[in-house]
């Protein structure tokens, strides 16, 4: 049967209608989330469009990228032809073939090669699924069926050309020969006596797989081709490394429990996922064992918005519960404590899904709302809002580690920067050395310093991780106004996690303050000579440093400690396999450090591991988590001769002795 | 029926010092919190509250700040929270207090709701003398079932309770007639954890405060002309400061040793 407006059009308009009636359905479901502003710095936005989206920046990232990206931009170029094919089914008068040569013949070039290319980069895409596929469960039919379709598309685009060049005429045969390379080969192939078969054949089952394809795009994972794009543009411009305040008045609802208490751009990322599994694949959680899997919950989020949507639109309660252990829709509550907050999974995600937050957002309706959380935590919560520390020890102890030093309380008009301690740093008996250590280096380099003895207080990265925000809140409302009230402008900290809070969380209560991680500071009185580095030492032997995630991953503050202990010990660290960015969690993130860890391997051990590999002599760290992650796992692995040193321990073997 | 909950404002002890001059607790600055054991008391109650229906009264003898203390309650979700609070009643022993307890006990009995149980912690931390309880058991002639770490079965068709009692190497189990005063242990229970809307909620309610006017008590029975303990002397015992010795981390091997000389010299380490 040869093209046929008279049919062609009525099934178009009949796809044209599935696939907005399906887009529809998803923007109305997605409009059912809260508001959230995402419409600022637009200039930026489209930057980060442009870059993230049509210049695939994360995506080629990974070597397999590559192939995404070639099958993106094949997409967006053959638009010229599939839009073509659908206005010439309608009007049949309406041909690329009627350009002026000059546009004309450059343009079928580059369509032929463009989709040669389409059609080599689905079928490796195949292959891979095959042989081997991102992540087990990475083989589905879906995938198989729209990679199909594809394919499809291409195989038809060339029957459709190729029957047409073997009915040409010589002349016109010669410049496809030039124009249409692709096309004029298989043409070659074709008897004359079918060429009309063969192109009415092609020409129906590209026809049908566009037809197919709209049908079946807004129902699949494949929505992300219309999705992905504007989630870049919304992603959230800064480090998506703390939460959003949440304001106390009765009868409000805290954190999430129902899908729609989500704002739309988490909705949006639901609808944004392809599935590629990248986040799985550097999750802490995911890799040792635990149910947690960041793709599971985008997923899970998606089919609970999906499943409910209908209850939801006509105002009622959601049938499928958000968190639980329904299968497919719901997340259940190991998988929403399973999280250590590293952030990886954001980091990997080539679309900018922020799947840390939204796990958080869980975490916050199940303590606030529901007073449900393992059991290990209602000590540490009560420690918390009543001594201001993880342990519950008396805060009049906070200063014990510095009795036998000669330190000054901060004094708003001859203090530059208060050393703010941290709890690790004031109770932890190890840590304890490490407080020690940065006192002595800042005298020795003539820092003008003090701390807040007594009076400091922890800083709540923990309870704020962990989704109880009530809490948090307080704890913060009381240190922004001691900061305040004291003057405090300059803070160094030693933990990553007191640097994240009073950098980024603290600012939401309208307290800017300059923080800076002792290993830059560090690096900077080395740098600057006042802290001189008469030798170095040998005694560390072979040394790797682990990047902490909140001080890396969260803060961008990667090169510091390097440069520092290779001041040091006078070359650069070894690094893990996976460093920098990509750096693997100790285990202690996200309130983590205060739980117990029962499914499968433990997180510490799969780092210390990793260190092992290496044979180092000593770990090198710049969090006191780490530091005990460490520590305790180099212990049960009976590996306790290698060392585990803080950059100002090792830092101080140097300058002070 | 009614479950009353007898709890008390004590300073965190682990932060208490005491003035040397006057004998007494330095409050100032000190954070307060709520009586260790009687969150284990407000626990139980709670819990058979969910399972009974019952209603749960909170009451508290203070200071107007013990205010505090029954919000958190009432945070918990206590249904009535009392505080009793008097300039009269201060300075009460353990008589004293709890005859002003036993008659907040008796009003709300007649005004509020049958009394089925009261509950409280086996002793405070503070004072921790353990008799209030059983002191409010004798003004009102119940039963008292002191150290109970387990309601073993409350049967109120049949007015009985039955719990067992942790004692030093053994359990008890004994059974009573209600209403009865039990006195719990840590065992008991694992206190839950206030939810936020509760926190608003009591955080903004208002505490009934019951003064002798309420309680119509007679002067010489309560607060400190009530009290026939005379407190001679209060003291932390004396510690010598510590020392530091060595350096543990760097060179445990030598620290050990040490500290091994060290205890010789003191002639404390039996050879």
């Amino acid at each position: 049967m040869t093209p046929n407006s008279a049919i062609f059009t009525p099934l178009l308009l009949i796809s044209l209608a599935v696939f907005i009636w399906g887009c529809w359905k998803r923007f109305s479901l997605i409009s059912r989330g809260r508001y959230e502003n995402r419409f600022d710095n637009i200039g930026t936005r489209f930057g980060e469009m442009l870059l993230y989206a049509f210049g695939q920046k994360r995506v080629v990232s990974k070597p397999f990228g590559i192939n995404h990206f070639v099958i993106f931009w094949s997409f967006i170029i053959l638009l010229i032809a599939n839009t073509e094919f659908l206005l010439h089914g309608i009007f049949p008068a309406i041909s690329l073939m009627k350009l002026p040569d000059g546009i004309l013949l450059p343009l079928l070039l580059m369509l032929d090669l463009v989709s040669l290319l389409a059609l080599s980069a689905v079928i490796i895409a195949a292959i891979r699924r095959l042989v081997s596929p991102p992540y087990p469960e990475a083989r589905t039919l879906e995938a198989f069926f729209i990679l199909s379709l594809i394919g499809i598309l291409m195989l038809a685009y060339f029957g459709i050309n190729a029957a047409k060049i073997t009915r040409m005429q010589d002349g016109a045969h010669a410049l496809a020969h030039t124009w249409m390379p692709v096309s004029s080969v298989i043409s070659g192939i074709i008897p004359p006596s079918i060429a009309a078969s063969i192109y009415a054949f092609s020409w129906w089952a590209h026809a049908f797989a566009l037809f197919a394809f709209m049908c079946y795009l807004p129902n699949s994972k494949h929505m992300h081709i219309l999705t992905a794009i504007p989630n870049c543009f919304f992603h959230r411009l800064e480090k998506p490394n703390t939460q959003p305040r949440e304001e106390f008045i009765a009868g409000n609802t805290f954190g999430v429990d129902r899908v729609d208490n989500y704002s739309w751009k988490d909705l949006l990322d639901s609808f944004s996922c392809t599935e590629c599994g990248r986040c799985q694949n550097v999750c802490p959680a995911s890799i040792t064992g635990k149910p947690l899997n960041p793709r599971g919950v985008i997923h899970d989020i998606k089919v609970n918005l999906l499943k409910n949507g209908d209850s939801l639109k006509n105002g009622g309660t959601p049938k499928v519960p958000l968190i639980g252990e329904n299968g497919e829709g719901s997340v259940s509550e190991e998988s929403i404590w399973s999280c250590t907050t590293c952030g990886a999974c954001m980091e990997a995600c080539p679309v900018f899904i922020e799947q840390m937050p939204k796990i958080i957002q869980l975490r916050r309706h199940l303590v606030e709302n529901e007073a449900k959380f393992p059991e290990e935590l209602l000590n540490l919560f009560e420690n918390m809002e009543g001594r201001s520390n993880p342990w519950g020890i008396a805060p009049t102890e906070r200063i014990k580690w510095c009795s036998q030093l000669d330190i000054k309380p901060f004094n708003k008009h001859t203090t530059e920067y208060l050393f703010y301690v941290g709890c690790a740093g004031s109770f932890d008996s190890r840590n304890k050395h490490v407080s020690v250590a940065m006192a002595q280096l800042l005298d020795k380099a003539g820092v003008s310093w003090g701390i807040l003895g007594k009076d400091e207080k922890c800083c709540g990265d923990s309870v704020r991780r962990l989704g109880n925000e009530y809490v948090f809140d307080k704890m913060a409302k009381e240190n922004v106004a001691m900061f305040i009230e004291r003057g405090i402008k300059k803070v160094i900290t030693q933990c990553p996690h007191c640097f994240t809070t009073l950098k980024n969380d603290y600012r939401q209560y309208g307290l800017e303050l300059e923080v800076i991680h002792h290993s830059e500071l560090l690096r900077n009185l080395v740098q600057d000579g006042r802290l001189p580095l008469s030798k170095r030492t040998e005694e560390m032997g072979a040394t790797i440093f682990h990047d902490s995630c909140y001080l890396g991953r969260h803060n961008d503050v990667y090169d510091a400690p390097r440069e520092i202990v290779e001041a040091a010990i006078g070359k650069a660290p070894s690094e893990f396999e996976r460093n920098r960015s990509n750096a693997f969690c100790c285990g202690g993130g996200g309130g983590r450090m205060w739980m117990e860890e029962h499914t499968g391997e433990r997180i510490n051990l799969a780092r210390v591991n990793e260190a092992l590999e290496q044979k180092p002599d000593t770990i090198c760290v710049a969090c006191p988590y780490c530091m005990t992650m460490f520590e305790d796992g180099l212990k049960d692995v009976n590996a306790d001769a290698v060392k585990v040193r803080d950059v100002a321990e090792i830092i101080a073997e140097v300058a002070l002795r | 029926m009614l479950i009353v909950v007898c709890i008390k404002q004590v300073p965190d002890t682990t932060q208490v010092q005491i003035d040397p001059v006057t004998n007494t607790l330095i409050r100032d600055g000190i954070p307060f919190i709520v009586n260790p054991y009687d969150t284990h008391a407000l626990e139980e109650a709670l819990r058979l509250k969910d399972r009974f229906g019952c209603k749960v009264a909170a009451i508290s003898m203070g200071p107007p700040n013990t205010e505090g203390t029954l919000k958190k309650a009432l945070a918990l979700g206590v249904d009535y929270a009392i505080l009793l609070s008097d300039r009269v009643f201060g300075g009460a022993d353990t008589l004293a207090t709890s005859n002003v307890l036993a008659a907040a006990i008796r009003k709300l009995n007649s005004e509020v709701d049958k009394v089925c149980l009261v509950l409280c912690g086996k002793q405070t931390i503070d004072g921790d003398t353990a008799q209030v309880g059983p002191g409010i058991a004798s003004r009102l002639d119940y039963r008292q079932l002191t150290l109970v770490d387990k309601i073993v079965n409350l049967d109120f068709p049949a007015n009985k309770i039955r719990v067992s009692r942790k004692l030093e190497g053994r359990h008890e189990i004994v059974e009573a007639p209600l209403p009865a005063m039990l006195t719990v242990v840590r065992e008991l229970n694992r206190p839950r954890y206030p939810k936020v809307n509760m926190r608003l909620i009591a955080a903004e309610a208002v505490v009934e405060v019951w003064d002798n006017k309420t309680l119509k008590l007679d002067e010489q029975k309560i607060g400190l002309k009530g009290s026939p303990t005379w407190v001679s002397k209060i003291f932390s015992p004396e510690r010598d400061k510590g020392e530091i010795l060595g350096d543990g981390y760097a060179d445990p091997a030598g620290t050990a040793k040490l500290l091994i000389d060290k205890l010789i010299a003191k002639d404390m380490l039996p050879l």
